[in-house]
């Protein structure tokens, strides 16, 4: 057992301070101290740990001082055998994860629910997707996790792969039977990979799902920024004990900054000692927040606030209780519209509306009285918008084709065509409905009327379309006519 | 006797001081610090996070014009909710109208009632009436579940940059407007024109009223402890004007004594200075 009290990279830096050392070196700011606007809004505090890689303070590049043992305290905290400290948020955690599993030609199963930067990783390395059908909840309009004998069946059509890719949760809270996943995978002599970018606080929660080193995954991209309380874009990256730290590392180099923030990692240590040391207390409070605001929306009438009774043993094989998901199609409004009034009438920031649903986060730094206003402006959005819900988009899995290796379309010559004229086509850029930012198209798979239509839904209720270079997503980058279909 | 004083920061950059003879007791409750003091000029005062609450010597003119006001728009006042008043102040003023049946009063912090009841019996007096009912909640939880019961509603918060913030949304003042009957009434506390926070806290407030309730005006009283003494109050309803429905007459037979409050008064709170008028008509 290591001592969890212990922070070494931040007290690393509080000696640093302490012994006044003369910087000649970068950041060029020298403490703060040449850039006074910058140091009078971010504070001096913060300005003088803002520096550069020193024998004392390690490098991220090659720990071996305290950035490693900091590192070893986080990978004995998350119950894995070795965690790397990520400063490019935890997208270069999954492309570090699938960069190090994967080769070009190399087949990975994927559900299609999957974060945008899995399918930009596999545009980097010419990996191949295979995707799982979800099932979709048809009321809520969301893709569920993995069903079992989908998994089966895609494994013995795809006896090659190399890996699989596993959400714990979803942006929604939804679990697929990892554990299970995980026998299967390693049986078959796959690696588990999990995106566990909503999933930190299933290693320090009490009665939550379970956590992907836990269920016997090789690799997890953790999001500490986002339920474990650090700074955004501070990331980990934890591996299992078969898998080689050393050949991680030289991958995470390959793309990884060589100035390494240290207001980043520090603040990945001092939150993995927080959890440590009161993770089942912090999120028992959370589960506490998010159940009484789930059931006092729930009292407000038409509103959907999902929980635990959605499991079903199989497609939803868990449920993540911190999570505040609320379906809005109730009330004749689409999430996305909810999400803009809510902001724009009653200064309520949440964290994003999709088509039929709006998702709150809920965390350690929420307010009972910040709870009754959400539920209460709610009840008046109800209360005054309230409208016939008819002719509302009832959304469903719309099974990818995939043509092309994402790396073949992305690079293939091709033209632009309007987004009415480019069904049929192959796509060789992403379409990203923002948020909750899951493809909508990615490259190398056909444009169908269904697509053409989602995406005309979505951009008439606000979504933000991303992706595409033509930046309103009214034109899309198709293959050139003859270099496409085999 | 000992140079004692209780300071208040209205600014960053002025300061309001009361001679004090003691404190007569301080603890933190859940929600907020709450202290009391005896003082030579004033008498016994309460402050929350250290912001002036009431003194026993100035009380009555918040607390009338709270009341008497919407009282004398519609007299026909039946069911009050009022939010906050930990006091009694508000209850005491209510506790004088024989024809209102109920009053809910919900006040987040039962250790504010408890000190009130034990250091200021002038106010928490009015607690002591059948008629009243307490209740120990969110103000904005209990008025959600509330629809179209109460003739009146009175919001007696603290400032909105503490437990009262919440008094001074949107969404609080659309579930007011749901709680209330079709004649419905909503008075409110609602800061001080002149400092600039507070400005800008009475031109938020404003802002929002307006757009929930079709009739928003703005009063005003003398309030010699709050920041720059000049206090404003709303008056929102689904209808009823405070000065053109205005029942003088009716209001006079009740006999009620009062020391602050009349029915020319009342006509004369509404005509508010030129640069608050400004300042509202700006946040419209």
């Amino acid at each position: 057992m290591m001592d969890q009290t212990r922070a070494p990279l931040y007290e690393a830096l509080e000696r640093m301070k302490s012994d006044r050392l003369v910087p000649f070196d970068v950041p060029g700011h020298k403490r703060g101290r040449g850039n006074p606007a910058l140091t009078a809004f971010l504070g001096e505090q913060c300005l003088a740990v803002d520096v550069n890689s020193m024998k004392p303070l390690d490098n991220l590049c090659h720990p071996s001082g305290v950035i490693r043992e900091a590192e070893q305290l986080a990978a004995e905290a998350f119950g894995a055998a070795h965690a790397f400290f990520m400063v490019g948020g935890t997208t270069s955690a999954v492309q570090a994860m699938l960069l190090s599993t994967l080769k070009s030609g190399d087949e990975i199963i994927l559900p299609r629910n999957v974060h945008q930067s899995v399918i930009n990783a596999l545009v980097l390395c010419g990996a191949v997707p295979v995707y799982v059908n979800p099932e979709t909840d048809r009321r809520l309009g969301i893709a569920l996790g993995m069903a079992m004998p989908e998994v089966r069946r895609t494994l013995a059509a795809h006896p090659a792969a190399k890996a699989i890719l596993v959400n714990n949760p979803t942006y929604y809270g939804i679990c697929s039977n990892l554990a299970e996943i995980v026998q299967l995978a390693h049986a078959h002599g796959l690696r588990v990979l999990a995106d566990e970018a909503h999933g930190t606080h299933f290693y320090f929660g009490a009665g939550l799902p379970v956590s992907a080193m836990a269920a016997g995954a090789d690799m997890a991209a953790v999001s500490m920024h986002k339920s474990g309380g650090s700074l955004t874009q501070s990331s980990l990256l934890l591996c299992g004990p078969a898998v080689n730290e050393h050949y991680v590392r030289q991958v995470i180099n390959l793309t990884q900054t060589t100035s390494g923030s240290y207001l980043l990692m520090s603040s990945l240590d001092i939150s993995r000692r927080n959890l440590a040391l009161q993770g089942v207390q912090i999120f028992e409070k959370v589960k506490n927040f998010a159940a009484y605001a789930r059931s006092e929306i729930n009292a407000i009438g038409d509103y959907y606030a999902y929980g635990s009774e959605l499991v079903n043993g199989d497609s939803i094989y868990d449920f993540d209780t911190t999570k505040l998901s609320v379906n809005t199609l109730g009330i004749g409004l689409a999430g996305i519209e909810v999400y803009d009034l809510l902001r724009d009438e009653y200064n309520i920031q949440i964290e994003f509306g999709d088509l039929g649903n709006i998702l709150a986060y809920i965390s350690v730094g929420d307010k009972t009285k910040n709870v009754e206003r959400l539920i209460s402006a709610l009840a008046e959005l109800r209360r005054l918008y309230k409208k016939d819900n008819s002719d509302m988009f009832e959304s469903e899995y719309i099974s990818p084709e995939v043509v092309l290796s994402p790396q073949t379309a992305f690079y293939a010559p091709k033209r632009s065509l309007p987004l009415e004229e480019s069904i049929g086509e192959v796509c060789t850029e992403f379409v990203m409905c923002y948020p909750p930012g899951i493809p909508v198209l990615a490259p190398g798979e056909r444009i169908t009327r269904d697509i053409v239509d989602y995406i005309n839904y979505a951009r008439e209720k606000g979504c933000l379309l991303t992706g595409p270079e033509c930046m309103d997503a009214s034109r899309l980058n198709v293959l050139e006519k003859g270099e496409a279909d085999g | 006797m000992d140079d004692l004083w209780y300071s208040e920061y209205h600014t960053k950059d002025v300061r309001f001081s009361i001679r004090v003879t003691q404190q007569l007791y301080a603890a933190q409750s859940d929600y907020q610090r709450i202290a009391v003091y005896d003082s030579p000029e004033f008498g016994r005062f309460l402050t929350l996070d250290g912001v002036m609450m009431l003194t026993e010597r100035d009380e009555f003119i918040y607390h009338e014009m709270m009341v008497h006001v919407p009282m004398a728009v519609n007299p026909g006042i039946r069911r009050v909710l009022v939010i906050g008043a930990g006091d009694g102040g508000v209850a005491r003023e209510l506790g004088k109208y024989p024809g209102i049946e109920q009053v809910d009063i919900v006040e987040i912090d039962e250790e504010v009632v408890k000190t009130c009841r034990r250091f200021l019996p002038g106010t928490a007096c009015g607690f002591d009436d059948a008629r009243m009912h307490l209740h120990f909640e969110d103000g904005l939880k209990f008025i959600r579940h509330t629809d179209s019961v109460y003739d009146l509603i009175l919001v007696d918060s603290t400032d909105p940059s503490g437990p009262g913030e919440v008094l001074f949304t949107k969404e609080f003042y659309g579930n007011c407007h749901k709680a209330l009957t079709a004649q419905g009434i909503m008075v409110n506390q609602h800061e001080s024109p002149f400092y600039q926070e507070d400005a800008k806290a009475m031109q938020d407030a404003h802002r929002r009223i307006a757009g929930v309730f079709p009739v928003s005006e703005v009063y005003q009283a003398h309030i010699p402890t709050y920041p720059s003494g000049h206090w404003l109050f709303g008056f929102a309803s689904k209808g009823l004007h405070p000065v053109s429905d205005q029942q003088p007459a009716q209001w006079n037979r009740l006999g009620l004594a009062t020391r602050y409050y009349n029915t020319a008064l009342h006509r004369g709170a509404f005509y508010l200075p030129t640069y608050v008028k400004e300042a509202l008509a700006q946040s419209e």
